[in-house]
């Protein structure tokens, strides 16, 4: 089993030996003192390519490939790359043409670093492409409740909010099916995707109910970004209907944990306090992300740790 | 003189399917020989292959003016010549807009001068496609224009459509609806289902195609007016129809190869050449279309030819065109159909000459008998080939097809009795 020179695009680019093996990994470092990168991986370098804002995501990588000292190139395209007459495909090929041994990219359209992988010889890490994959953030989030359960075998995971145009939600359903957990989706009717039950995903439009059953809660950020508008009447309505708010925590179990992707909507998703409840593992996630970033980077660019 | 002897005669409209020939005079046909060779004028030998009327195409677009990149008439008319269409039925949305006689006047010359095969445009429903007022009918009408279509938008604005419906009483020629209610479309590129929901892509409904064919439907009633469906893709669009058929109301409906014979599944790769407009659909609703076209609710089908540059397709899949060429693989493809046993050659025939032939009421054309023009594609049923867009004469080199293997191609395209197509010797004309 080696991940060297392979493109990350979906969860589903990996079996679930393959998950488990980073899942040790990730907890190795995490135990485990920080040793200075090894000299040799200053000869290595990673592009970050982000076409779409991130703060995480794109810090979280960057962090990873300090940590094994890789070097990095940084490129941010704020705007569609069409608009400049060039397209997205064009600045990859030419980014590969600098000769970097990876490249992360993050873009607003579903599909892009798929299609980019076929067009570049270097593996490419997909840091979330438009409503189709995050999987990394599956991976984080899965080492977090992997952390804390020790395995997913029954596991209830109740996602809420915005599944429609989730690319957390896509990859986490995928990766947590994978190993064993089985998978309820809360939210406006109007932000559930079609035939999402023909995933072998259960839907339920009551939170209060759905939140009892759970072992992991994972509250969605709701995206102002992407709403076309029609989806909900206001942020308001949202919350009262599927925010966690305080009243709602005390339905959560006691040994439940709470995750959110982030970046939080304060009040919308979730109020502040359930924020600071000790189920919460949302900073956890943070770090977790960044461990497992760098095993992941580490393994596909056959780099030290 | 001109004869085409040893020919399979094939011809759905008039019932025939025997051995015989063909004696042409005048670019028209003046004597259909059965069981009968004759050795008049030119002879052209075809050695017992297919001879079936050269195929009408009611929905197809050439890029000019203005999107000569694309495509032009020459171009596309070798194309159309290629895949065994005689008559091609053109688009307005060019730029400008074919939304008055002069801009179908330019056409007409740019068709006269450049075209390999017969060319009629088809005008804009509404001034500019933008669905506000009407476009200058009668000027379009009297410049040679036979059939009105707002192209890929459907005429939103219920009224605008029931007026050019009643306007249309004098000059007895067809509205051509694309039907897509534009905000249901809104910012879809995909049909919505299973797939959109896995690969993450914004969906168009199957509701957003029925509700127009329904809304349309009842203006036709209402209006008495001919409406011809163009480009359906879903089964509850097709249910309406053949209710509307049912009652005898005067609506006819076409379909294209890409959504007879692929579905939404193709998507996963993201592969923009199976980015259409309307989108592929499920399964379910590709054997809806065939059923459809088996029993006739469907009337024809149409290469829906929409030539894009890699400009406009070799972008982010929500970037991209949609549409694809389809008139060089339209019957090759469809012999798919034959060759599964979905459809028979009778029915598939008729849906590239008579039937078309039908619904714009072009009397002289879609059959082999004395006084028709002498239109004819020529097919070789056995003959396997691969789809080769490189090869397209179109210049457009977008196709869901390309790569594929089908069986039965057109081999010699003849148009007013001149051969202006040969699978060996290409374009003749």
């Amino acid at each position: 089993m080696s991940l060297l020179g392979r493109s990350i695009l979906d969860v589903s680019d990996l079996n679930s030996q393959e998950v488990f093996f980073l899942f040790d990994e990730t907890k190795k470092i995490k135990r485990g003192k920080q040793n200075p990168p090894a000299l040799e991986n200053l000869s290595k370098n990673v592009a970050l390519m982000f076409f779409e804002p991130s703060t995480r995501t794109r810090s979280s990588f960057e962090m990873a490939a300090f940590k094994l000292g890789l070097r990095v190139l940084n490129l941010s395209v704020s705007e569609s790359s069409v608009k400049k007459g060039e397209t997205v495909f064009d600045t990859a090929q030419n980014i590969e043409a600098m000769r970097p041994d990876a490249m992360v990219i993050r873009h607003g359209g579903s599909g892009i670093p798929q299609q980019i992988s076929k067009l570049v010889k270097i593996p490419v890490i997909n840091a979330g492409d438009g409503f189709h994959a995050h999987p990394t953030q599956g991976l984080l989030d899965g080492f977090t409740i992997w952390e804390k359960f020790g395995n997913f075998k029954g596991l209830q995971v109740l996602i809420i909010g915005d599944i429609a145009h989730s690319r957390v939600a896509r990859s986490n359903i995928k990766l947590l099916q994978m190993l064993g957990a089985k998978i309820k989706v809360c939210g406006p009717p109007t932000l559930i995707p079609p035939l999402v039950t023909e995933l072998g995903v259960t839907v339920d439009y009551n939170l209060d109910s759905a939140l009892k059953e759970a072992d992991v809660v994972m509250a969605l950020r709701m995206q102002m970004e992407r709403q076309t508008s029609f989806q909900v009447p206001s942020l308001k309505e949202y919350s009262t209907l599927y925010g966690l708010s305080a009243e709602r925590a005390k339905l959560i179990k006691k040994d439940a944990i709470i995750l959110h992707p982030g970046p939080v909507n304060r009040g919308v998703e979730l109020v502040s306090s359930v924020l600071r409840d000790p189920r919460s593992k949302v900073m956890e996630q943070v770090h977790n992300g960044l461990l497992v970033r760098t095993v992941l980077l580490s393994e596909v660019m056959g780099v030290k740790r | 003189m001109i004869t085409l002897k040893n020919a399979h005669l094939f011809d759905p409209g008039t019932g025939l399917s025997e051995k015989g020939s063909v004696v042409v005079e005048n670019g028209k046909i003046v004597e259909v020989l059965k069981n009968k060779n004759a050795d008049t004028g030119k002879v052209y030998d075809l050695n017992g292959k297919h001879l079936t009327p050269g195929f009408i195409d009611l929905n197809a677009q050439l890029g000019e003016p203005g999107f000569e990149q694309n495509e032009n008439i020459k171009s596309g008319t070798q194309a159309a010549a290629a895949g065994g269409f005689t008559t091609v039925c053109s688009m307005p949305h060019s730029h400008p807009i074919n939304d008055s006689g002069f801009v179908t006047q330019y056409i007409m010359e740019k068709i006269r001068t450049q075209s390999v095969v017969r060319v009629h445009p088809i005008g804009a429903v509404s001034k500019n496609l933008e669905g506000l007022a009407m476009a200058s009918i009668d000027s379009m009408v009297r410049a040679g224009c036979v059939a009105l279509s707002d192209a890929k938008s459907s005429v939103m604005n219920a009224y605008l459509l029931r007026k050019t419906m009643e306007y249309l009483k004098t000059y007895d020629i067809p509205i051509v609806e694309h039907c897509a209610d534009n905000n249901l479309v809104g910012l879809g590129v995909m049909n919505e289902g299973l797939v959109s929901s896995q690969i993450g892509l914004r969906g168009i409904p199957h509701a957003a195609e029925d509700v127009i064919v329904s809304r349309d439907i009842s203006l036709a009633a209402h209006t008495g007016a001919r409406l011809h469906l163009a480009h359906l893709s879903s089964k509850g669009s097709i249910e309406a129809l053949a209710h509307a058929k049912a009652r005898g109301l005067k609506v006819t409906a076409e379909v294209t190869p890409h959504h007879l014979l692929l579905t939404d599944e193709e998507l996963r790769t993201y592969n923009t050449a199976f980015k259409l407009s309307p989108p592929l659909r499920t399964e379910q609703d590709r054997k809806a279309l065939v059923d459809a076209l088996r029993s006739g609710v469907i009337d024809c089908i149409v290469s829906n030819h929409t030539p894009h540059s890699e400009e406009d397709k070799d972008v982010e899949f929500e970037n991209a065109a949609s549409g694809a060429t389809g008139l060089e693989t339209a019957f090759g493809a469809s012999m798919e159909l034959v060759n599964k046993k979905e459809l028979s050659m009778e029915r598939l025939v008729e849906c590239f000459t008579t039937a078309p032939a039908k619904i714009f009421k072009f009397k002289d054309r879609g059959q082999i008998k004395a006084g028709m023009l002498a239109d004819f594609a020529v097919l070789d049923l056995g003959l396997s080939w691969t789809v080769d867009s490189e090869k397209f004469f179109s210049k457009s080199k977008y196709t869901p097809f390309n790569q594929k293997k089908f069986t039965g191609k057109v081999v010699s395209t003849f148009v007013g009795g001149v051969e202006v197509f040969n699978l060996e010797k290409g374009i003749l004309h």
